[in-house]
């Protein structure tokens, strides 16, 4: 695979306020790769600046084999899909896809072709003649899509493609992107605050927080091993624990988990816990290393799965979640047997204020 | 005791609703009364003057010496108004909204001076600089180009008075578009004038139209800023309002209301597209 | 892998610079265009009016305000706008209101009527007075009959200029009543306020603005109107002639000096009048921006 979209030491500033700082990442052929952040990480403007809507303070970007820093948004030939779609209220949903192949002139009977094949490929063709009002939010998302496909891009631009619709139509749309993905391969850059839609769709994530890159990575890398806290708070929910790290070991209270990574002896350490990795035994008995007593506090069933509010010795609260066939013999003020299979720690003086936003709400 | 109390409670709330009623009654009433007096009578007494013997009192108001001219004149320039308005209205909407440089806020303000200046004041203006007192008047004289006492001066002075007719329609349109529409033209491959006229033009096409209508309209009947900068030269600088006073203040009521009929009936049928139009413009595309 | 990336540098920088150059030549050219435009037909001729005024000396000011006919012509415009204002702000008060929160048959035409004057010529609302009231008219026998003069006199001219300017104040306070919806009202009542209190307190403080662009709207067309009050005053020096009425004069009697200072100190009020529109204006805007 060869890589398409590249940036390097991308920087924006407005005014005295530094919105990216030195961006560099690389998106290969037919991926598609997400920019993850929370909102005013600087995702949207690094889209911006490579779909040429905005100018680059330095840094430099190329799209396929040509350096595209300086040209301008027309020559680029990206296709984008806006926010809130930015469809022309003026312009049918025909008119509206036609509208990239009229301004390249493109013949008359070309044209009726494509804008046919990509109504068929979203499943609009018999909205062809509806005004952008009259559609549904999920339509125009979709007419949005096909708008930005019909000049055959070589990159497609999502800006926060879901953002705006409810979360059942956002589900449908996400998998039908992957779908229309998978069998047109164009390489797509998504951008999203939402952690679910970027591990559930990019084959790749970059992680924004303040205007820099936090971690590149799969998904799995991401969420399996996240560099920084704050890549272990925002992707995916966590528990932080207070403590000491003590031979490879998280040490809180009285109990000792082992860490996945390597931490000096005897720091003041956050342990980041995934709510999963949390199992719980009825009877606080029994284990081994790594087996903490606790009193359950609040049981909350979602279905099959259930949260569990455990405090541990020390007084520090943490969420398991698990089926909740498995709990059937654990009751309200129980005092059960706590497994952690997996911790990460870090820092502590690392983590800082980043412990309260990436802490499970309980 | 209860009882009792209930009971005035109910004729309290019929009274009360009577009045209400009654209320709602007498300003209804108030307001008819006011629109009636105040606007549909002197509306109507024109008419009745105007075509008590039907379409032929139109006919004899045009056959008055110098009226077909007049109405003519006024047409034309209304016209002229309304087109060269329609096209620097957009241009300085355009400018106001989407361009951030200083004086901005200055500009925005002087659009709408002439809201506030007696258009009377508008054509002494006009006169004090492009008339032959003055030495721009004198030289443009000079060149063969006549303003003030000649058609040009009462073009001049349509276009002041109107100038933010079609300013002040286009540009909360504009404001309201939303810029990524743009954007989104941009990345499809269309170049800035492209986008202009394929995205934004339509938009606010029927602004423009609206704006530019009540320039029309509102040409028709100006009077004021036109009595000070034509001359009123019978047959060449003579304007359909300035005939109908001058028949007036001879005593020529007759006359004079056939001619004001002829302008009425062409200016309400403009404020009818209009009001039709930006009706269009706001329950439009469903 | 990145070596391909490596082509042209330098090219496409230079083309950049000259896009953007042409871009900002275009905008500075547009904005140029417009100052011209407006230069040719308002600042200009301003500054046209203010040289012609003033050249004669400061001694004209002077002279001009101290003419017994010029003070009784602002005089006079004073007290038809005052009137003026007063009306089409109490009426259009209630016109609005019961255009916006009554449902009735009419309502469609009373609502049309409104714009009327929009579409009427100011002489041929002079007109109208004149057909109305004066000799023959319909109401003519009825007032002489009782000794009340009423063409070539205050009434009439306080009746056309309150006809040029009842829509502004309707038109302006209308959609603000829209906008509010009855929401307030019905609270305010549910708590025990009174009709009257109800509209002092919760429906007047909520149209204020709209109100006051009204007034200053209506107030300035009631100082500058000529076309109607020429044709009804009967244009007697010293009774009926108001001051653009004077102007209309000093110009037809070639005294360009006092028509030029009396000129701009219309021009000059009307521009107060334009700065207390601004004014609402911008705080209304900042208050929908909060």
């Amino acid at each position: 695979m060869s890589e398409l979209i590249r940036v390097e030491n991308l920087t924006k500033r407005f005014g005295d306020f530094e919105a990216v700082r030195d961006v560099t990442f690389t998106a290969e052929a037919g991926s598609i790769t997400a920019l993850l952040g929370p909102s005013g990480s600087g995702k949207s403007t690094v889209l911006r600046m490579i779909a040429g809507l905005e100018t680059p303070t330095r840094g430099r970007i190329w799209l396929g084999q040509e350096e595209q820093t300086h040209t301008s948004v027309q020559e680029r030939r990206v296709g984008f899909v806006f926010q809130h779609y930015a469809l022309f209220r003026h312009l049918t949903v025909w008119q509206n896809v036609m509208f990239g192949l009229a301004v390249r002139r493109m013949s008359k009977r070309e044209r009726r072709a494509r804008v046919e094949e990509l109504l068929e490929l979203v499943q609009l063709g018999p909205f062809r003649d509806r005004y952008p009002d009259q559609l549904s939010g999920g339509q125009r998302q979709r007419v949005a899509l096909a708008r930005a496909l019909a000049p055959r891009p070589n990159v497609l631009l999502l800006d926060e493609p879901f953002g705006a619709l409810d979360a059942r139509v956002r589900q449908d749309l996400r998998r039908w992107l992957d779908n229309l993905h998978r069998e047109l391969g164009v390489t797509s850059l998504l951008v999203t605050h939402d952690q679910d839609e970027a591990l559930e769709l990019a084959n790749r994530l970059v992680v924004m927080r303040e205007g820099r890159i936090e971690q590149v990575g799969t998904p799995n890398e991401i969420y399996n091993e996240p560099a920084t806290p704050f890549v272990a708070g925002f992707v995916g929910s966590a528990n932080v624990l207070h403590g000491h790290v003590i031979d490879g070991h998280m040490e809180f209270g009285e109990h000792r988990v082992p860490i996945a990574n390597d931490l000096a002896d005897g720091i003041d350490a956050r342990a980041f816990v995934r709510p999963h990795d949390v199992r719980v035994r009825a009877g606080g008995s029994g284990g081994g290393s790594g087996t903490a007593r606790a009193t359950v506090e609040r049981i909350v069933t979602l279905g099959w799965l259930s949260r569990v509010v455990l405090r541990l010795g020390d007084g520090q609260a943490i969420v398991a979640e698990l089926p909740s066939d498995e709990l059937c013999d654990v009751g309200l003020g129980d005092v059960v047997a706590v497994d952690v299979r997996r911790a990460l720690a870090f820092r502590a003086s690392d983590v800082g204020r980043l412990a309260e936003f990436a802490s499970v709400e309980s | 005791m209860v009882s009792a109390a209930r009971a005035t409670g109910r004729r309290w709330s019929l009274s009360s609703r009577a009045a209400a009623r009654l209320r709602h009654r007498s300003l209804r009433a108030a307001a008819v009364v006011y629109l009636g007096l105040m606007i549909a009578l002197p509306a109507a007494v024109v008419i009745d003057e105007g075509f008590a013997r039907g379409l032929s009192d139109l006919r004899d108001g045009l056959a008055y010496p110098g009226a077909a001219e007049a109405v003519w004149l006024t047409l034309a320039t209304s016209t002229a108004a309304a087109v060269v308005n329609a096209v620097f209205g957009t241009i300085i909407a355009y400018v106001l909204v989407r361009f951030r440089f200083p004086g901005r806020r200055l500009l925005g303000a002087l659009v709408d001076l002439p809201l506030a200046i007696p258009t009377l004041v508008t054509g002494v203006m006009l006169v004090a600089l492009y008339g032959p007192a003055s030495p721009i008047g004198r030289a443009l004289e000079g060149a063969g180009i006549e303003v003030a006492f000649a058609r040009l001066g009462i073009l001049l002075a349509l276009l002041v008075v109107t100038l933010p007719f079609v300013v002040r329609a286009v540009q909360p349109v504009l404001l309201e578009l939303d810029p990524a529409e743009e954007e989104a033209a941009e990345t499809l491959g269309a170049s800035g004038w492209t986008t202009f006229r394929r995205i934004v033009l339509p938009a606010i096409r029927p602004a423009i139209a609206a704006g530019a209508l009540l320039v029309f309209a509102r040409s028709l009947g100006e009077f004021g800023s036109v009595v000070i900068v034509s001359g009123n030269i019978t047959g060449r600088t003579l304007t359909a309002p300035v005939l109908i006073f001058q028949l007036a203040s001879q005593f020529k009521p007759e006359q004079a209301a056939a001619v004001a009929s002829v302008l009425f009936a062409i200016s309400f049928g403009t404020v009818l597209i209009t009001t039709r139009l930006a009706r269009g413009r706001r329950g439009g595309q469903p | 892998m990145s070596a391909g990336f490596a082509i042209r540098r330098g090219g496409d920088r230079d083309a950049m610079f000259r896009r953007r150059r042409r871009a900002a030549v275009l905008r500075g050219m547009l904005v140029a265009l417009c100052v011209l435009y407006l230069a040719v037909l308002l600042l200009a001729p301003l500054a046209g009016v203010v040289w012609q005024a003033l050249r004669p000396g400061w001694r004209v000011l002077g002279d001009t305000f101290t003419r017994s006919d010029v003070v009784h012509a602002f005089t006079l415009t004073a007290v038809i706008a005052l009137i003026t204002v007063a009306v089409t702000t109490a009426f259009g008060v209630v016109v609005a209101w019961v255009l916006v929160r009554q449902r009735f048959r009419g309502r469609a035409f009373l609502n049309a009527l409104v714009d009327l004057p929009f579409a009427l010529s100011p002489v041929t609302v002079g007109l109208a007075c004149v057909l109305l009231f004066g000799r023959g008219g319909w109401f003519h026998d009825f007032f002489a009959a009782r000794g009340i003069q009423i063409i070539f006199a205050l009434p009439s001219m306080v009746l056309v200029t309150i006809f040029i300017s009842v829509p502004f104040t309707i038109r302006e306070v209308q959609p603000v009543l829209e906008e509010i919806g009855v929401e307030e009202e019905d609270a305010a009542r549910t708590l025990g306020a009174s009709v009257m209190q109800t509209f002092l307190r919760v429906t007047l403080p909520n149209i204020r603005r709209g109100l006051l662009y009204g007034i200053a709207l209506s107030a300035a067309r009631a100082i500058g109107e000529i076309g109607a009050v020429l044709v009804v005053s009967g244009l007697i020096q010293g009774r009926t002639e108001t001051a653009t009425l004077y102007i209309y004069r000093a110009m037809e009697e070639r005294q360009t000096a006092s028509a030029y200072v009396v000129a701009l100190t219309l021009a000059g009020v009307s521009v107060l009048i334009l700065a207390a529109i601004e004014w609402v204006k911008r705080k209304r805007t900042r208050e929908d921006e909060a």
